[in-house]
């Protein structure tokens, strides 16, 4: 069984429907810890030390933030820079994440259809997530593809239900060991991975 | 041995200021009584150690005059011209009014009107030294009964000049034949003067106060602070006090009004401070002494005499000036309550009666019989106010407060909102704005009515009560309250209240400001976790904001000090456990934990722990980057 550590950020989680459903749907889960940044550092003081003792302590990263200016909330920026510290996460020396798997759990206003070559934001949402692929890969570990809820304005109950199982289901698949890294190989995204399994 | 003799009564004066005054301060009677005890048990009547303690008291009342220079020196002009209402209004009401009543129970008694008006004179003066004493001694001097009290005290220091002027004359009044020139030479040369020279002298003497203090004092004291020899100052310290003082008694002005000047003018030199700490500790020697002398001067065989008649005239003296001052402070519009305490703290006869008593019989207008009583009950009155004021504090404010509570604290209807507030000050103020702001509905409970009139104008729902009240708790609506807010000043009841909410309404949310650590233990004690210590947040600001000053960047600043606080944090919690377990462990430890924070600093400031806040700036990176560039590209 593998321990999976969500990395969650969002500065009016008051407000949020969406991200509000996804985590309940998962925080109560076994082998599940939920680390909220903006409620543990409201001053953005991160403590550090004990963010990189509960990476250590995982064996799944999961970084679940709603989608703003393609990009993460402020603070999350903030973890990534001050945690993932030279010589413990990077660098020659920097190893004690080697083989962690990381996986963007990520909500956007737009549809599907406009992050496409076409569509009016004129790239993926995996094109987007090119900063956090590579920071991930500096640090040794694995990306696995992200899980992504589109349209969070308009939403339909039914469907976000249906993502809610969905993330629930994903975490089930990485905590219990059963994804087998190849089948991910070619898959653009972790939410493709349901329809195989079922 | 002459000298034999001096450090004998140094040493019986001295041990028994030593024992008494420690134990009466143990026992909440403060030190002038402590040292009136002192005085009382050894002098001829208990112990009979020291004989007739008349010529030290003389000595001693030189303390007097180093605290009226004391004084002086925390007075700038301004502050004594803001107050000239009250020093000449109340001041002058109270020794008019009061020597015109006593002159009147005078005559009543059968004494001639020349005499029945020296004693409505001598009388009507309050004590400077037990009144400031104990002012001081209690904080009271900027409270508003504590500086009415003064106003008037210094008015009487200036009357003794004019009613020491007056004697004589009114001893003509009954008996002109028996005019005494020689006893009038004796006050000094200048009282035989005409009365314009008279006051010429006065107002020159006056003048050269002004004029020393403001242009030459301040170049000898340089001159003698660059020798760097401390006693030479201290020397020059008592030599200006001194010299003031012997040159207002040849002047027939009282040397206390002299100091008193010139230290006003000397307020805001730069040498204040050295001056107080110098002369302060003679000051509180000497005045120690006068109250003793006091004691030991109390003539006991007078009083066994006719103890009855002793016991109802202090009283009579007593209830007259009280009543005197009370109605004064109601028409001069003390705070409620205030009056009291005004009116308690001058009920006294005063120090310099002994001198007007003394004068008064060497012009003939008392025999000696009358002069003993009149010092007696004089004494008498003077000892027993500490334990007026003691009264005071202990009956007469409480039933005030309590009496006050019922006319005119609020009803609070019954409050369903979900916030308590209470205490609605400096600090409450803003924990209530921030409340307000976010629309969430308040309850405000405060108990000092001026802050409630003005911030009811301002439209904030306030509440005039007592909070350490549970039935204004209850009323404020505590059972269906999620929250109480304890931002009062009243550090010891703020904890009463929240153990009793804690007991009473286990489901109330308590916040608390603390005073310092230690009251956030006693807090933590009572499971009262979320506490703030009322000072320490800004006084972290600050420092990040000398650091800034410093040339530190601005957010680097934030970052240093937002560290110490959670620091502080983790500390706090660790000192708790300790405190908990050992109270005697805890100092030690609170000395161990000072160092580790000073480590912590000194590591900070030596390798810079901020580094972990670069980012991508850390050194090791650009280490580890200059040892990867190929060799030939160097």
């Amino acid at each position: 069984m593998k321990k999976i550590l969500i990395i969650f950020a969002h500065p009016a989680f008051q407000k949020s429907v969406i991200n509000k459903t996804l985590i309940d749907a998962v925080k109560n889960m076994e082998g599940v810890t939920v680390n909220d940044l903006y409620e543990t550092y409201p001053d953005f003081f991160i403590d550090i030390e004990k963010e990189q003792r509960l990476l250590l302590e995982n064996d799944v990263i999961i970084w679940h933030h709603p989608f703003y200016w393609y990009n993460a909330p402020a603070l999350f920026k903030e973890w990534m820079d001050l945690v993932l510290q030279h010589g413990f996460a990077y660098g020659t020396t920097g190893r004690a994440l080697e083989g962690k798997w990381v996986m963007s759990a990520i909500s956007t206003g737009g549809q599907q259809e406009v992050y496409s070559k076409t569509g009016s934001n004129r790239y993926t949402v995996n094109e987007f997530l090119a900063p956090f692929n590579r920071s991930v890969t500096l640090c040794r570990m694995v990306y696995l593809p992200p899980f992504v809820t589109y349209g969070s304005h308009t939403i339909s109950a039914e469907k976000l239900t249906q993502q809610a199982d969905a993330y629930r289901e994903i975490l089930t698949l990485l905590r219990d060991d059963k994804i087998n890294p190849q089948e991910l190989n070619d898959l653009e995204y972790m939410n493709n991975l349901i329809a195989k399994h079922a | 041995m002459h000298n034999q003799d001096f450090f004998l009564q140094a040493l019986i004066y001295l041990g028994a200021a030593v024992v008494t005054v420690p134990l009466a301060k143990k026992l909440g009677l403060g030190s002038v009584l402590g040292y009136l005890m002192a005085g009382i048990i050894i002098g001829p009547f208990v112990l009979g150690l020291v004989g007739q303690a008349d010529e030290v008291m003389h000595f001693a009342e030189f303390g007097v005059v180093l605290m009226l220079f004391l004084i002086g020196l925390e007075l700038e002009p301004s502050l004594l011209w803001r107050m000239r209402r009250s020093i000449f209004g109340l001041g002058g009401l109270q020794v008019l009014i009061t020597a015109l009543v006593i002159t009147f129970i005078a005559l009543a008694m059968n004494f001639q009107v020349n005499r029945a008006l020296a004693i409505g004179l001598i009388l009507a003066l309050s004590s400077t030294a037990i009144v400031l004493q104990t002012l001081s001694e209690k904080g009271l001097m900027r409270n508003t009964a504590g500086r009415s009290a003064f106003s008037v005290l210094l008015f009487q220091d200036m009357a003794v000049i004019p009613i020491l002027a007056l004697l004589p004359l009114i001893a003509k009044l009954g008996q002109p034949a028996d005019l005494s020139e020689t006893a009038l030479a004796k006050v000094g040369n200048v009282a035989s003067m005409p009365g314009w020279l008279q006051l010429i002298i006065i107002i020159g003497a006056i003048a050269t106060i002004v004029f020393i203090g403001r242009f030459a004092a301040r170049h000898i004291f340089r001159l003698i602070a660059e020798t760097g020899l401390h006693e030479v100052f201290v020397a020059l310290a008592l030599l200006l006090v001194i010299g003031i003082a012997l040159a207002m008694d040849q002047i027939g002005l009282s040397p206390a009004l002299g100091t008193f000047i010139a230290g006003v003018v000397l307020a805001d030199s730069e040498y204040r401070h050295e001056l107080e700490t110098t002369i302060d500790p003679f000051k509180g020697l000497l005045l120690g002494l006068f109250f003793i002398s006091v004691g030991a001067s109390i003539n006991f065989n007078l009083f066994i005499e006719n103890p009855l008649l002793v016991i109802a005239l202090v009283g009579l003296l007593i209830a007259v000036k009280f009543i005197i001052l009370l109605i004064l402070g109601r028409i001069f519009r003390l705070k409620k309550g205030y009056e009291f305490l005004f009116a308690f703290l001058l009920a006294q006869s005063s120090e310099f009666s002994f001198v007007l008593i003394s004068f008064s019989k060497q012009n003939q207008l008392f025999d000696d019989k009358t002069a003993a009583m009149l010092l007696l009950v004089v004494t008498l009155s003077m000892a027993i106010s500490p334990l007026l004021l003691i009264f005071n504090d202990k009956a007469v404010s409480p039933i005030l407060a309590r009496w006050q509570n019922k006319l005119e604290y609020d009803e609070v209807e019954e409050q369903e909102n979900p916030v308590i507030l209470a205490g609605f000050g400096r600090f409450g103020l803003v924990v209530g704005r921030i409340l307000l702001a976010n629309n969430i509905k308040v309850t405000i409970l405060d108990n000092n009515p001026s802050n409630v009139e003005i911030l009811r104008k301002y439209g904030f729902k306030l509440y005039f009560g007592d909070v350490t009240r549970p039935q204004l708790l209850e009323t404020a609506g505590i059972k269906n309250a999620r929250m109480l807010i304890l931002s009062m000043a009243e550090h010891d009841e703020a904890l009463k209240i929240a153990a009793y909410v804690r007991e009473k309404y286990p489901h109330v949310k308590i916040l608390a400001r603390a005073k310092d650590i230690f009251h956030v233990f006693e807090f933590f004690k009572l499971d009262v976790r979320t506490v703030q210590r009322e000072m320490f947040e800004s006084a972290a600001e600050l420092g990040a904001k000398a650091l800034n000053e410093l040339g530190y960047t601005k957010y680097e600043a934030y970052r240093a000090t937002r560290t110490f606080k959670h620091h502080e944090d983790s500390v706090t919690d660790e000192l708790y456990r300790h405190w908990m377990e050992d109270h005697n462990e805890f100092i030690r430890e609170t000395r161990r934990f000072a160092e580790q924070v000073s480590e912590t600093l000194q590591t900070e400031k030596n390798f810079s722990i901020h580094d972990s806040d670069c980012a991508w700036d850390v050194d090791t990176l650009k280490d580890e980057a200059q040892k990867n560039i190929p060799k030939k590209q160097q």
